[in-house]
């Protein structure tokens, strides 16, 4: 074990008002699955770089001492570590492992390695938060639960999602931040090219 | 300023409900496992929605809570008055008003917007329940969707009655995966659940939590030869003289008189407050009167 000490850093960027400020970052979080491809801001927790504000305040909101987290590439840092060992508590784990995994696309993959839930419990799956420099409302185009006829989202990739929605009911849940936005994908989702449907 | 955390519970227990919510979401109709609290009511009386409700508020909701599409009858009241005092949220009986609405065995009349979220308190959440009471079974009937059961329940109601007499908590499929149980709403209300809005289902006694995302499929089982009949009472409204509303029966004496009025208060009476009318309405001046 490298020494450990915390650093100032650590213990600030939580919530000014708990309660709050994570109802509000909930809601958020929930409109942003329930429907896939809109765009919502998310705000209240700054974490050390390179994690976004949007990253911050999700983890804040959802991940606890009961979540298994899972930190990849460049979010796998000493000053991001201690700052969840302080504000959330989460215990850091391998993939296989994570209810949470956090880190950009490139840095996640291969995304298999995460659980997808089982038969008779399918939402014992990974929800992983992809951080990506920018939200477009177009690019890969989204249907299913949530949509009315058809939305768009600027997705990293296409086929790790599609075969993700075959697994229905199994499969990962995806969020994706970037800045103080906040965007969802769970895996009820179909996702197409855009060229494909028209 | 109340002593209570936000909405009641505390921060841990609505981060675990917050993500049940979600993977409910993620999978609409499966019905997620959450450690359901003790609250200060007892089981029956919607511990399940007010968790759910707890998980969802913000300070700048406003909430609805109906009993059987009623806003003023002892469980809507007492809730409200709950959440009242525990955020010191806006409470509202008016359907478009409100963001969050809590209910109890109905939806609105009026269709629900987005941006509005839809609790229902759910008793049973387990639509297999009282055809294989071991919930390893059930689960299993689930993972492997082996609903043939439920629809020898429905056959065996047509064999015995003519007719599907399953009138309340009528099955319905979502997104073409889970059979989901639409807590005991009038199977009128059925077709209402592709909606706008989103809807979350709360069952405290059996710890459960799940989901329909908006406009999601939701279809009512049934048979080729026996379609689903949303059906309702042959009456207008004795209030307010709508013919599309779901209607409670009301025994007015002792000599079998009865009236029929719209279950949804809030929506009758808007209704009325436009000048609708119907057969037992007092004349349109005495409810002017009565109303100054």
């Amino acid at each position: 074990m490298p020494e450990k000490h915390m650093n100032e850093q650590s213990l600030i960027g939580a919530f000014e008002a708990p309660p709050q400020d994570a109802a509000r970052a909930f809601r958020a979080a929930l409109e942003a699955l329930a429907r896939p491809g809109s765009i919502h801001e998310i705000t209240g927790g700054k974490a050390p770089a390179p994690m976004s504000e949007a990253a911050a305040t999700l983890l804040l909101t959802l991940c606890d001492p009961e979540t298994p987290l899972y930190l990849s590439g460049a979010h796998d840092t000493a000053e991001i570590r201690d700052w969840i060992a302080f504000q959330i508590g989460a215990p850091i784990v391998a993939p296989a492992e994570a209810m949470f995994a956090l880190g950009t696309w490139e840095a996640l993959l291969p995304v298999t390695e995460f659980p997808i839930g089982t038969a008779e419990y399918p939402d014992r799956s990974t929800t992983l938060i992809v951080e990506t420099d920018a939200l477009h409302q177009h690019g890969a185009q989204l249907t299913g639960p949530g949509i009315k006829t058809v939305a768009s989202l600027s997705l990293p990739a296409l086929d790790p999602f599609r075969m993700n929605a075959a697994l229905f009911p199994l499969g990962l849940d995806f969020y994706f931040t970037s800045g103080t936005q906040i965007a969802g994908l769970p895996r009820s989702t179909q996702v197409s090219d855009m060229m494909e449907t028209n | 300023m109340s002593d209570y955390n936000f909405a009641y519970l505390d921060e841990q227990t609505k981060r675990m409900i917050r993500r049940a919510i979600l993977k409910g979401i993620a999978v609409p109709g499966y019905q997620v496992p959450f450690a359901s609290r003790e609250m200060p009511m007892p089981y029956g009386w919607g511990t399940g929605g007010v968790q759910v409700s707890a998980a969802c508020l913000m300070p700048e909701d406003t909430l609805k809570v109906i009993d059987q599409g009623a806003d003023d009858t002892t469980n809507a009241v007492s809730i409200r008055k709950f959440f009242e005092k525990t955020a010191g949220i806006a409470v509202t009986e008016k359907t478009r008003a409100a963001t969050v609405i809590q209910t109890r065995h109905r939806i609105p009349e009026e269709p629900l917007a987005e941006g509005q979220i839809l609790v229902y308190q759910v008793p049973i959440p387990e639509p297999l329940r009282f055809l294989e009471p071991r919930e390893t079974e059930t689960r299993k009937m689930h993972a492997l969707e082996e609903y043939g059961l439920m629809h020898v329940k429905l056959y065996e109601d047509i064999a015995k009655h003519g007719h599907i007499a399953t009138s309340y908590a009528y099955p319905v499929k979502v997104e073409g995966r889970y059979v989901m149980d639409p807590s005991p709403i009038p199977k009128f209300d059925n077709p209402k659940m592709d909606m706008a809005a989103i809807q979350l289902f709360g069952a405290g006694r059996e710890q459960r939590i799940y989901a329909v995302p908006p406009y999601t499929k939701v279809v009512s089982l049934d048979f080729e030869d026996h379609p689903f009949d949303p059906s309702k009472a042959e009456h207008p409204c004795d209030l307010c003289g709508a013919e599309h509303t779901y209607l409670d029966e009301v025994i007015v004496d002792d000599d079998g008189g009865r009236m029929f009025v719209c279950s949804d208060t809030d929506y009758c009476a808007e209704r009325q407050a436009l000048g609708h009318r119907g057969r037992l309405s007092p004349p349109e001046t005495l409810a002017e009167e009565a109303a100054q």
